[in-house]
């Protein structure tokens, strides 16, 4: 029998989640849902201003995007985690960061995509003109994967764990700020007429630094829950 | 002498029990002088008056809350590495003493914030970084405490309070771009003229007697874990037996 | 020394609320700490049966 290549062996893990994603399409509809309501509940607070609306905007997309993917980190790994596929996962010949990998992109075209696509509606309600919305659409574009990379490892941590869906929260939110303040930095400066470019080029960092360290502690914090 | 028998906890309980006493000597003594000079001899500060003596126990607090996490991720990663149980239980000693310091260094930072700036609080870079930081501990002794088997529980929170160290910094940068990119420098808390030499030595003799503190509260917390778990029955650990027969 | 006298030196030059603030809670931290560490000690050595004594 001849080994999948590593490539082979991320397709399969995507293409597989994937399948089992849509199979339970509500799981999906929900964390979308979630995030219209957050955004929506925002402007009912504060008050129909259209000026304090459009400060405000980038920032409450960005913390509900941060909300809604917070929301779906415990299906990453917790029906694998009870099935007994995580196990054979740490077994097999192939390295598991890879695996993890496939598993996060996976659990981004789920969750993250879809904010990423709808955030242009809902930078509209917010008042958010041309340029604006593009940089919100693409900051999300290269923030929401770094939110799940970083989510990844506080959701292997927690595997098990009692209260784990609070405990999930506490251990991610510290971490996510750097993106926060990036990611809505990026749209309040190109609403300045500063331009967006600096916030979103330290958000590639961001991004690159994140795909190159968190699967690997990923990997190490699903060993840990499994031995 | 060979010292890595030390490196079994039942073997590090007495030796840490004859070094208690004289840290907790030196770090009285140190905070001592450092409060006598510091608040009865040091002149007042020509620029903010009086208020600059909370400087006496806001900075060493600081200082000691982010080395402290420092050296709880260093010992967790030793854990790690070389398997070794002692090191987790050092990890697990120093975070409630480093969450007290990061706490007292917010609390005493406000004290100096509304004399000095007239806000007791400002979203400048140190302040987040020190709050996060103050999240991070939390995070790191909540998930100790939610995870029941003890290995685990060491290996998760060791992984968690790496993984802090490389946000730290990561958070106090953004914050002070975020700052700089569009908001004007309300508060600038680098243009504080040089410090003169009295001031700067009861500020360092306060920040050695918390660090001698650190050391003695520490290793009399390990000590506490080490009885904790060496006594606990179900603990399934086979090399326990021949280190208690190895202390005597 | 430098203060002149013991009211002077309370006041702190009209910050006496800010630095004595600073200063007690620090004392309180450091004193709830040894404390809790003190009572953490006992109910471990209640627990511990008689572990110390084989050790030390």
């Amino acid at each position: 029998m001849n080994r999948p290549s590593l490539w082979e062996a991320l397709r399969g893990v995507v293409r597989r989640d994937l399948l089992l994603a849509m199979r339970r399409r509500s799981d999906v509809v929900m964390s979308v849902f979630f995030l219209v309501i957050v955004a929506s509940l925002f402007p009912l607070g504060v008050g129909p201003e259209p000026a304090v609306l459009r400060t405000i905007g980038a920032g409450v997309l960005w913390v509900a995007a941060l909300l809604a993917c917070l929301l779906s980190l415990g299906r990453v790994f917790t029906a694998d985690y009870l099935d007994g596929v995580l196990e054979q996962m740490v077994l097999i010949a192939q390295p598991l960061p890879v695996l993890v990998v496939g598993k996060v992109f996976a659990h981004w075209i789920v969750s993250g995509l879809p904010v990423v696509l709808l955030s242009p509606l809902l930078g509209l309600q917010f008042g958010l003109d041309g340029e604006a919305l593009g940089v919100l659409v693409l900051s999300l574009l290269l923030g929401t994967p770094t939110l799940s990379m970083i989510g990844a490892i506080g959701a292997a941590l927690v595997l098990g764990v009692r209260g784990s869906g609070l405990l999930v929260a506490l251990l991610v939110l510290p971490l996510y700020v750097p993106v926060l303040i990036f990611g809505a930095g990026a749209v309040t400066s190109s609403m300045a007429g500063i331009g967006g470019e600096a916030n979103l080029s330290l958000l590639g960092a961001c991004l690159v630094l994140s795909l190159f360290f968190s699967p690997w502690a990923t990997a190490a914090a699903l060993r840990i829950a499994l031995e | 002498m060979n010292w890595s028998k030390y490196s079994a906890p039942l073997a590090f309980y007495p030796l840490a029990g004859k070094m208690i006493p004289w840290f907790s000597a030196v770090a009285a003594l140190a905070i001592a002088v450092g409060l006598y000079i510091g608040l009865l001899v040091a002149p007042t500060d020509f620029q903010q008056g009086d208020s600059y003596r909370i400087i006496f126990v806001h900075v060493p607090a600081a200082w000691m809350s982010m080395f402290l996490y420092v050296v709880m991720a260093i010992w967790a990663g030793v854990g790690m590495g070389l398997n070794a149980r002692l090191s987790f239980m050092m990890a697990q000693a120093i975070a409630p003493t480093g969450a007290m310091f990061t706490f007292l260094a917010l609390l005493t930072g406000a004290m100096w914030g509304k004399p000095t700036w007239g806000a007791w609080w400002v979203w400048d870079a140190r302040l987040t970084s020190e709050l996060i930081l103050l999240f991070q501990y939390a995070g790191v002794m909540l998930l100790r405490t939610s995870i029941d088997d003890l290995r685990r529980a060491d290996r998760a929170s060791g992984v968690l309070a790496l993984v802090g160290v490389v946000n730290i910094p990561i958070i106090y940068f953004s914050v002070k771009w975020w700052n700089t990119l569009h908001q004007g420098a309300s508060v600038s808390m680098t243009a504080a003229p040089k410090m003169a030499t009295i001031m700067l030595t009861a500020m360092l003799l306060m920040t050695f007697g918390f660090w001698m503190y650190s050391i003695a509260v520490i290793l009399s917390r390990v000590r506490c874990v080490i009885l904790e778990r060496e006594s606990q029955p179900a603990w399934g650990n086979p090399s326990a037996a021949p280190e208690v027969a190895e202390a005597r | 020394m430098y203060w002149g006298s013991v009211s002077e030196f309370l006041a702190m030059g009209g910050y006496g609320l800010y630095v004595w603030t600073s200063f007690i809670a620090t004392a309180l931290g450091i004193t709830w700490e040894v404390l809790a560490l003190w009572r953490r000690r006992a109910a471990a050595l209640a627990d511990s049966r008689g572990i110390v004594r084989s050790i030390e």
